[in-house]
């Protein structure tokens, strides 16, 4: 087994992919924590765990669900908008949950508004301008998605959460695998069983700004 | 992509940068008589760029993407150069090719889009600098007219390679000294409308981008005849007003005096026969239906 874990950054201005570390994908059922394959409900426990503890915990859908493609699309969006919801009621005064979008994958030049939208290309502007120290990426395309993980951990220490539909990505530090309708639902009943049970790290020095 | 695709997740639509709204509101998709006439009314399918100031380049897009008669279902390719830094910026299936290889990225996606959806219209617009087109990538361009591929070729002609300093190019003019060329371009501007015309283009036009209704036409007959017959060029003047010298709001009065009768931009025109044959039929067809849409008009 890899000794390597997939921990928040920074890491360093190019961080290897996890999986020339060794990190291996979960099988179906189950998801992985910081590297280490794990049950889905311990990743379900730990995720919920990891946005009631951030200052800025933020959901990034991207183009799979961004955009009405078929009546699955628009479901998982709906699901999103309840765990987005389900966030600003369990969070703590001090606390700013954020819904900001990547609508697409082409570089946003001159200038991207890092209060509007996230780019895949530059994700740690966004991730710095507000601040964001607990992330979960839904809807992106594997490659895209890669990309804005790596970057993430090179460059800031915000927790990355992938809620991906194929088979999970290594290059966060959790994440599921074939995700659904039913598994951000779920994500959503343990952000509000987990409501008040932990404590947020409002007054910590560590933030999503790094440089 | 079907343009009744392009609809934002309800739940999701208020997080959504406005201009992706616009889009999906007010972009002129799907319109048949859009044009550029609509720049202002409607959403234009191209975001803020980040050309220089009054670049004309940044007209000649506006224009022609206004123009394009099927942009849902058109893939443009660029090259490397300015042009390559506003493609992120449009709305429009876009691929970025490496330098000069645009005409060959286009003629085997002009194929496989054929075989792809042989029921469905798709046109394939490259566009590209004349360093791109003439230059590094003559042979591409050349040889995809040989072939006789079925897509338009647009060059943004500004006579010299702009956005590296200002080296000499094939289609800078004769004498020319650039900041990069001291001792002046030593030989001809590279005729390349009429060699357009000898490879088999069918229609092939030399003008300035001053005037957008002309622009507009252009976009058009070429885009159409490439459709139904064959390879089509347009070489546009978009002078870089940085390298040659001139401020912001001069663009334009330069492509005035580029395009006068005895300048090297004034308007030049070739259609094959059967291009004639079929611009005639598409006006014949069109005034039927601008007719049948003022009988309609009335009877309402």
């Amino acid at each position: 087994m890899s000794q390597y874990r997939v921990l928040p950054g920074p890491e360093h201005f190019l961080p290897p992919a996890a999986a020339s570390m060794g990190i291996q994908l979960p099988n179906p059922g189950e998801a992985h924590i910081n590297g280490v394959i794990t049950s889905e409900e311990k990743a379900y426990e730990e995720a919920a765990k990891q946005f009631l503890m951030a200052k800025v915990p933020t959901l990034f859908p991207g183009p799979l669900i961004l955009w009405a493609w078929n009546e699955k699309a628009a479901k998982k969006a709906t699901a999103i908008r309840h765990l987005y919801n389900t966030l600003k009621e369990c969070v703590q005064p001090g606390q700013k949950p954020m819904l900001i979008p990547m609508p697409d994958y082409r570089p946003k030049y001159p200038k991207i508004n890092p209060e509007v939208e996230i780019n895949p290309n530059h994700p740690n502007l966004t991730i710095w301008h507000n601040k964001i120290d607990c992330c979960m990426f839904i809807g992106v395309h594997c490659h895209q998605a890669n990309l804005s993980l790596k970057i993430i951990r090179g460059g800031t220490s915000c927790y990355t959460i992938a809620m991906c539909a194929q088979a999970g990505h290594e290059d966060a530090m959790l994440s599921f695998r074939d995700a659904s309708v039913e598994k951000i639902m779920t994500l959503a009943d343990w952000v509000r069983k987990l409501k008040g049970t932990v404590q947020p790290r409002l007054t910590s020095a560590k933030s999503g700004a790094s440089n | 992509m079907s343009k009744e695709k392009i609809k934002i997740s309800e739940a999701l639509y208020d997080i959504m940068p406005s201009d992706y709204q616009d889009l999906v509101k007010s972009a002129t998709y799907g319109k048949e008589d859009r044009g550029w006439k609509d720049i202002g009314n409607n959403k234009e399918l191209i975001e803020q760029h980040s050309l220089c100031a009054g670049c004309p380049e940044s007209m000649a897009f506006r224009y022609i993407l206004a123009s394009l008669p099927n942009p849902e279902d058109t893939v443009m390719v660029g090259s490397t150069g300015c042009t390559s830094l506003v493609f992120p910026m449009v709305a429009v299936h876009n691929i970025h090719s490496l330098f000069g290889n645009q005409n060959a990225i286009a003629s085997g996606l002009k194929r496989a889009l054929s075989v792809r959806f042989p029921d469905r219209t798709k046109d394939v617009v490259v566009l590209a600098g004349d360093g791109a087109t003439v230059d590094i990538g003559l042979d591409m361009t050349l040889q995809a007219w040989f072939r006789q591929e079925k897509f338009t070729t647009i060059c943004f002609d500004n006579e010299l390679y702009a956005n590296t300093g200002g080296q000499e190019s094939g289609l800078m003019q004769k004498g020319f000294v650039a900041k990069m060329a001291p001792v002046g371009k030593l030989f001809d501007k590279v005729r390349l409308p009429e060699i357009a015309r000898e490879s088999g283009c069918h229609y092939v036009v030399n003008c300035t981008v001053s005037k957008p209704s002309l622009v507009e036409k252009v976009i058009r007959n070429a885009v159409h005849i490439a459709r139904e017959i064959g390879p089509t060029y347009l070489q546009l003047y978009t002078p870089c007003i940085l390298e040659i010298g001139k401020n912001s709001m001069e663009g334009l009065q330069e492509m005035r005096d580029s395009e006068k009768p005895t300048e090297r931009f004034a308007y030049k025109e070739y259609v094959s026969e059967p291009a004639k044959q079929l611009l005639a039929e598409l006006a014949a067809k069109d005034k039927e239906r601008k007719a049948a849409a003022k009988q309609l008009a009335g009877k309402a």
